[in-house]
């Protein structure tokens, strides 16, 4: 196998650890919307900390990106 | 124009990672060693610069009823003591000029990197590693300096069964030793791949020609979206060094 073809197959196999985290950001939305449902007065106090688990989960999918970007280009 | 919109170079050539590039502009040498004032020292005295201007404006008129400046300069005051006192608690009063400080570098290193043809170097793990390995060791050792080796519960938690200690404290290091790589990762991964995204699509509104609107509408949104995202990473940034000054001044 050329390089070349190489180096695109992996950035894109690089590129599926990306459902992961699109599994857990829909996961940390949907969960968001159940609690706020279940209980609208408490939405002060989820409201600033699911801004941290959308980052912390959000993050892994740019673990994959730079993979992909560093597979593609460096 | 959209190409322009972040990055240098512009025009149809596909190199997104062009933007990162540093070079010295005075260049200085000392000892052998290349400690040159380069594009991304520039950016980091503006943003300190832009930063301190804000607030010395802000207070500087203190009036009772706000000017604008004002507003801003106590909301992002507000924001950051609000963010102390509720995750360190009072313990956490002493340190907050420090948490203020990292906040608002961050904070206008994400926001003055959109700007288009500057230069953000909160890109760069050398950049944001430094941070976050100044924090960790800052944080331990405040950690040890109040509870002396009584720190090191902190890698045993209160109540767990002893028979767990050998699998539970090598996991428990670990995390704690993972601290500085996940938090100075996260946001020079954000940034680079916030910014590498919008050039790469504004090469295909490039190269597309007239059919270049569809990528360049789609361009308007993500850069809406790298604002909130340079603003959530500084307040991230901020929030985890509060949980980790958390941990260390109340051990769990």
């Amino acid at each position: 196998m050329e390089a070349e073809a190489a180096k695109l197959i992996g950035a894109g196999l690089a590129a599926i650890g990306m459902i992961g985290a699109g599994i857990g950001v829909g996961n940390v939305w949907a969960s968001y919307i159940t609690a706020l449902a279940r209980n609208p007065a408490s939405k002060a106090e989820i409201g600033a900390n699911i801004w941290i688990g959308f980052a912390v989960t959000e993050a892994i999918a740019l673990f994959a990106l730079i993979v992909a970007l560093i597979a593609l280009f460096a | 124009m959209a190409a322009a919109a972040d990055g240098h170079g512009g025009g149809g050539g596909l190199d997104p990672l062009h933007q990162f590039e540093i070079y010295p502009i005075l260049p200085i040498n000392i000892g052998g060693y290349d400690v040159s004032f380069t594009n991304s020292s520039l950016w980091m005295v503006i943003a300190a610069i832009v930063a301190y201007l804000i607030i010395s404006r802000g207070v500087g008129a203190g009036s009772l009823v706000p000017t604008r400046m004002q507003v801003v300069a106590e909301t992002l005051y507000s924001t950051v003591a609000n963010m102390v006192r509720d995750n360190v608690g009072d313990a956490g009063k002493k340190y907050f000029p420090f948490v203020f400080t990292l906040f608002m570098f961050v904070l206008f290193g994400n926001l003055l990197g959109m700007i288009p043809y500057s230069f953000t170097f909160t890109s760069h793990l050398a950049v944001t590693f430094a941070m976050a390995a100044t924090i960790f060791v800052t944080i331990t050792i405040i950690g040890i300096m109040r509870h002396g080796l009584h720190f090191f519960s902190l890698f045993f938690p209160a109540g767990a069964p002893l028979a767990t200690a050998p699998i539970l404290i090598p996991i428990e290091i670990i995390s704690y030793l993972s601290r500085p790589v996940s938090l100075s990762v996260r946001l020079f991964a954000n940034m680079m791949v916030g910014h590498t995204l919008l050039k790469v699509l504004g090469s295909f509104a490039v190269m597309m020609g007239a059919a270049g609107i569809l990528p360049l509408g789609l361009l308007v949104g993500i850069t809406a979206l790298e604002f909130l995202v340079a603003a959530l990473q500084a307040y991230v940034f901020t929030i985890l060094t509060c949980i980790y000054l958390h941990d260390a001044i109340h051990l769990h």
